[in-house]
């Protein structure tokens, strides 16, 4: 009897050992994931030159071994030191980056006079610029997940981050125009010939403070409420914060004169609020208030004018950008029409004329590529962005503490959320913000930020799936014995 | 350049592009797949029918066949949720550096941990204010957890798997 009941594991159970299940770390997968992407981003160089010059030149596929041997770096750093990490996430995003870079050399060339084309180095004019920005931004990473080996560890730091993130964002705001503004927005740090645009780097920090902050406060925040037509709504006192960020991204607004921003930080605190309590009466509260504030400054960019002026232009083109298409509306108008020119399947990669949309090479990336790959390329990357969100969110799920949880529902969110706003803004959605595209937009700031972002959910993600017995979340960073768990304190919260 | 080469290439491009997007969308399906397929041998756990067979077994004779692979959640918010067990002991709480953390309104901060020794998986209750029950017997020292029976603490309840 006893001999019957010790079962023969059956086929199924025969890899079912401590840990295995969770033990696949698919980093494998990753690497030939990563190779496919790497050849995708020569194909698009390859197919750039030969319609260009006409002619493949030998070292067409120079900029792809350079971006594919930066991403290999990560990759190995990431078998070292985050092996359970998520597979898919680094080579979604590198393939958005070697797009990026690709369609930046193609402007160049655009733009080069036929003798210069023949010979384009490799870091030379913005698409060179941004591979070397790619190279600064990927080791800037691969350090972040050398020094935070526990999401958690971000955790000790987040009041300094909270300060350092207001005062980053409260920078340009304060600084005379000459050194902030660049067309029209107030977003930037100017000095010399060089810009940062500090708001990118605040958003991170933010986050890790909204994180941490709503941990601490969610109890309060999600048991006391009051019942009105079926949601709860919380109590008044509760919404302090709430509205100080609201205030703050309303200051932003007015101040820096741009209304992308603003919605993100404010989107960005309203959803972890929402993922921290589970209350759809957040959501709809920052709904209100952020449509209700826009609206305002709106009627009142109309009426009084003055720091709310450059809104109501904004919203003005966005509601008819055909009333002046020579003028305020002819940005967006020929975005317009170089998405309508792409059609369905595009001009081909190179077949295009990007110098004739201006800003091409930041805010209007995406209209500028849809041109040449249309409808289904377009799709296709967006298609590459909502993975990486749902790895994200993914990572959340699994993640076993709450400020994890936050961490990386929140910057999952807060990244497809900047994705909606500049993609609404050129598909005239919603008014146009000068937001950058992640990953694909020139520009050293958002890139770096947003590889910052991927190593903090590639962390979380770590922590996530590592199984328990290969000692990943029981197990302390720093090596410090665990605290005496005897003597630890209790707390009760009674119904 | 000829036409037809351009033409190739332009459609080839946007071609990959989808290969690489179903590629992605594979690698992330055979992870969740992976999940599936042990969920589903879980759910049918034959230790809590064997038990029964030899009432008197001592948990000390567990055999290597039987041994607890995971701990699952069978009841409360967390339901569904299972940890693979390792070497390392569970603490379960509502305090962020629990192994499992709960939030369930009676539970404390550091509720109870599970241990192992020599195979045998032991609960322990940690000071928590509404206690840690085993079935329904409350924990008061280090008490082995036989397979299948469900440890409760507040309104989660927790099994034992192979």
């Amino acid at each position: 009897m006893t001999a019957a009941a010790t079962p023969a594991p059956s086929p199924a159970t025969t890899g079912e050992q401590p840990g295995v299940r969770l033990a696949r770390s698919r980093r494998n997968s990753e690497l030939s994931l990563l190779l496919l992407a790497m050849v995708l981003v020569a194909a698009y160089g390859a197919t750039v030159e030969a319609n260009v010059l006409d002619t493949v030149t030998p070292d067409f596929w120079v900029p792809a071994a350079a971006l594919g041997l930066v991403f290999l770096g990560l990759h190995l750093v990431i078998r070292w030191l985050a092996p359970f990490a998520d597979p898919a996430l680094l080579p979604a995003v590198a393939l958005l980056n070697g797009i990026g870079v690709g369609f930046l050399r193609r402007y160049d060339l655009a733009r080069a006079t036929p003798t210069e084309r023949e010979d384009l180095a490799i870091f030379a004019g913005t698409g060179g610029r941004q591979l070397a920005w790619t190279l600064a931004a990927v080791v800037l990473a691969a350090g972040l997940l050398a020094l935070m080996r526990d999401h958690r560890s971000l955790s000790r730091y987040a009041y300094t981050l909270g300060l350092a993130g207001i005062v980053l964002v409260m920078i340009p705001a304060v600084l005379p125009g000459r050194f902030s503004e660049i067309n029209g927005a107030k977003l930037w740090i100017r000095f010399g010939g060089f810009q940062i645009q500090p708001g990118e780097f605040a958003k991170l920090a933010l986050l890790a403070f909204f994180a941490y902050y709503l941990v601490r406060k969610r109890e309060v925040l999600s048991l006391a409420s009051r019942r009105v037509l079926g949601i709860d709504f919380p109590r008044g006192r509760d919404l302090g914060p709430v509205l100080v960020v609201w205030l703050i991204s309303i200051l932003v607004l007015v101040f820096e004169k741009d209304l992308g921003t603003s919605l993100l930080y404010f989107g960005m605190f309203v959803v972890t609020l929402y993922i921290a309590t589970e209350r759809v009466s957040w959501l709809l509260i920052g709904l209100t208030l952020f449509f209700g504030g826009a609206y305002l400054a709106y009627v009142l960019g109309a009426s009084v004018g003055g720091p709310f002026a450059n809104f109501y232009d904004r919203a003005q083109i966005w509601l008819d950008p055909f009333a002046e298409p020579y003028d305020r509306g002819y940005q967006l108008v020929q975005g317009l029409l170089t998405l309508g020119t792409g059609g369905l399947f595009g001009a081909g990669p190179g077949g295009g004329q990007p110098t004739l949309l201006p800003e091409v090479q930041t805010d209007f990336i995406f209209a500028g590529i849809g041109e040449e790959i249309g409808l289904l390329g377009l799709s296709a990357l967006l298609v590459t962005y909502l993975l990486i969100v749902e790895r994200g969110l993914r990572a959340a799920l699994e993640v076993r503490d709450s400020f994890g949880k936050l961490l990386a529902g929140g910057l999952a969110f807060t990244l497809g959320l900047q994705v909606f706003v500049i993609i609404g803004g050129i598909s005239k959605l919603i008014p146009l913000t000068g937001q950058t595209t992640p990953f694909l937009s020139a520009g050293g700031s958002s890139l770096m930020a947003n590889w910052l972002l991927i190593a903090v959910l590639l962390r979380v993600s770590d922590g996530a799936r590592r199984p328990v017995a290969a000692g990943g979340v029981a197990a302390r960073p720093t090596g410090t014995p665990p605290e005496q768990l005897h003597g630890a304190p209790t707390e009760v919260i009674r119904p | 350049m000829p036409e037809l080469v351009i033409t190739v290439a332009r459609f080839g491009f946007l071609i990959l592009l989808w290969i690489f997007v179903f590629t992605v969308v594979g690698v992330i399906r055979r992870d969740l797949f992976a999940g599936a397929r042990s969920s589903r041998l879980v759910a049918a756990p034959r230790a809590v029918g064997a038990s029964t067979g030899q009432p008197g077994a001592k948990p000390a004779k567990v055999k290597r066949g039987r041994a607890a692979h995971q701990l699952v959640v069978t009841a409360g918010q967390l339901a569904g949720t299972r940890i693979t067990l390792g070497e390392a002991q569970i603490t379960i709480g509502r305090a962020e550096d629990s192994t499992l953390v709960i939030t369930d309104d009676y539970a404390s901060a550091r509720h109870a941990r599970l241990v192992p020794r020599e195979g045998q998986w032991f609960v322990e209750d940690l000071g928590s204010t509404n206690g840690t029950y085993l079935d329904r017997a409350k924990v008061t020292g280090p008490t082995p957890v036989p397979l299948g029976v469900p440890i409760r603490i507040g309104r989660t309840s927790l099994e034992l798997r192979p």
